[in-house]
């Protein structure tokens, strides 16, 4: 497997994901400073991250909230 | 040694996000309610042993998860779908992202926002087989590494990464359905552009 680009998709998730050495992700950094096509898919997949992120949160309900703070205080003695 | 006191000040903060994460495991808001009231009665039992210095959020998520796959998960389980393995690498990029190209003038990032709402984000999610579901809200939700997930669910990386990988493929396939369903895209293959 020499092919840069293949070697630049299969690295996709673990650069996204922190878990490339320092050298390995300087390599692909490179490579997506002259490659558009890998580039696009990048950051087609950094966006789409982040749209899971933002749309997947919930808050929680203040009646839950009270209610741990106070189980928590009861079991003090 | 903790000091039991400082519980509450440490941990409360990591509430909202243990409950999101409860909401896409448990599916309904009275279980995950349970799930989180266990989850911090637990842990404030046992923060008496707890080593400062160590992950409290990664240990809390260890509860959390442990908790539920112990009492909550469905009776009924669904088997892991196996056709995940035919889903080709960046498979909605290859769908969608023709998409970008063709809406000039406008932001990428504002477009893929707009693709999908919140409850269709949510559900596909909840749709994904457990251990990829909790896999994928680990990681890509709450950022945990390879191996903070490894320790939390006691299994090796190698099965963590292979889990992250076919729960991102799953998910992808389903928000593709969305988009399809909600006329997104005309196009039902990959686009030649």
């Amino acid at each position: 497997m020499t092919d840069p680009c293949e070697q630049a998709l299969q690295a996709l998730y673990h650069y996204l994901d922190g878990e490339l050495t320092d050298q390995r992700r300087v390599l692909i950094a490179a490579h997506l400073d002259g490659c558009t096509t890998c580039l696009g898919a990048y950051d087609f997949e950094v966006e789409l991250r982040q749209v899971i992120v933002s749309r997947v949160q919930d808050r929680v309900p203040d009646s839950l909230r009270l209610r741990i703070a106070q189980l928590m205080e009861s079991e003090e003695d | 040694m903790a000091d039991k006191t400082k519980f509450a000040e440490q941990a409360m903060p990591f509430m909202d996000a243990l409950y999101t994460a409860a909401l896409r495991l448990a599916h309904n808001s009275a279980d995950a309610e349970d799930l989180v009231q266990e989850t911090y009665l637990k842990a404030y039992r046992a923060y008496g042993g707890f080593e400062e210095g160590t992950n409290l959020r990664a240990w809390l998520y260890r509860i959390l998860t442990n908790t539920f796959i112990n009492s909550y998960r469905s009776k009924k389980r669904r088997p892991d779908e196996t056709d995940i393995d035919e889903v080709e690498d960046l498979y909605l990029y290859r769908r969608l992202g023709g998409l970008e190209a063709a809406a000039a003038g406008r932001s990428a990032e504002d477009d893929l926002l707009d693709w999908f709402t919140d409850s269709e984000v949510k559900e596909a999610v909840e749709a994904l087989p457990e251990q990829f579901r909790i896999a994928v809200l680990l990681s890509d939700v709450e950022g945990f590494s390879y191996k903070e997930i490894a320790e939390i669910l006691d299994i090796p990386i190698g099965t963590v990464m292979s889990r992250l990988h076919r729960g991102r493929k799953a998910l992808q396939r389903q928000l593709y359905e969305f988009a399809k369903s909600r006329h997104l895209t005309s196009v039902d293959g990959p686009s030649d552009d």
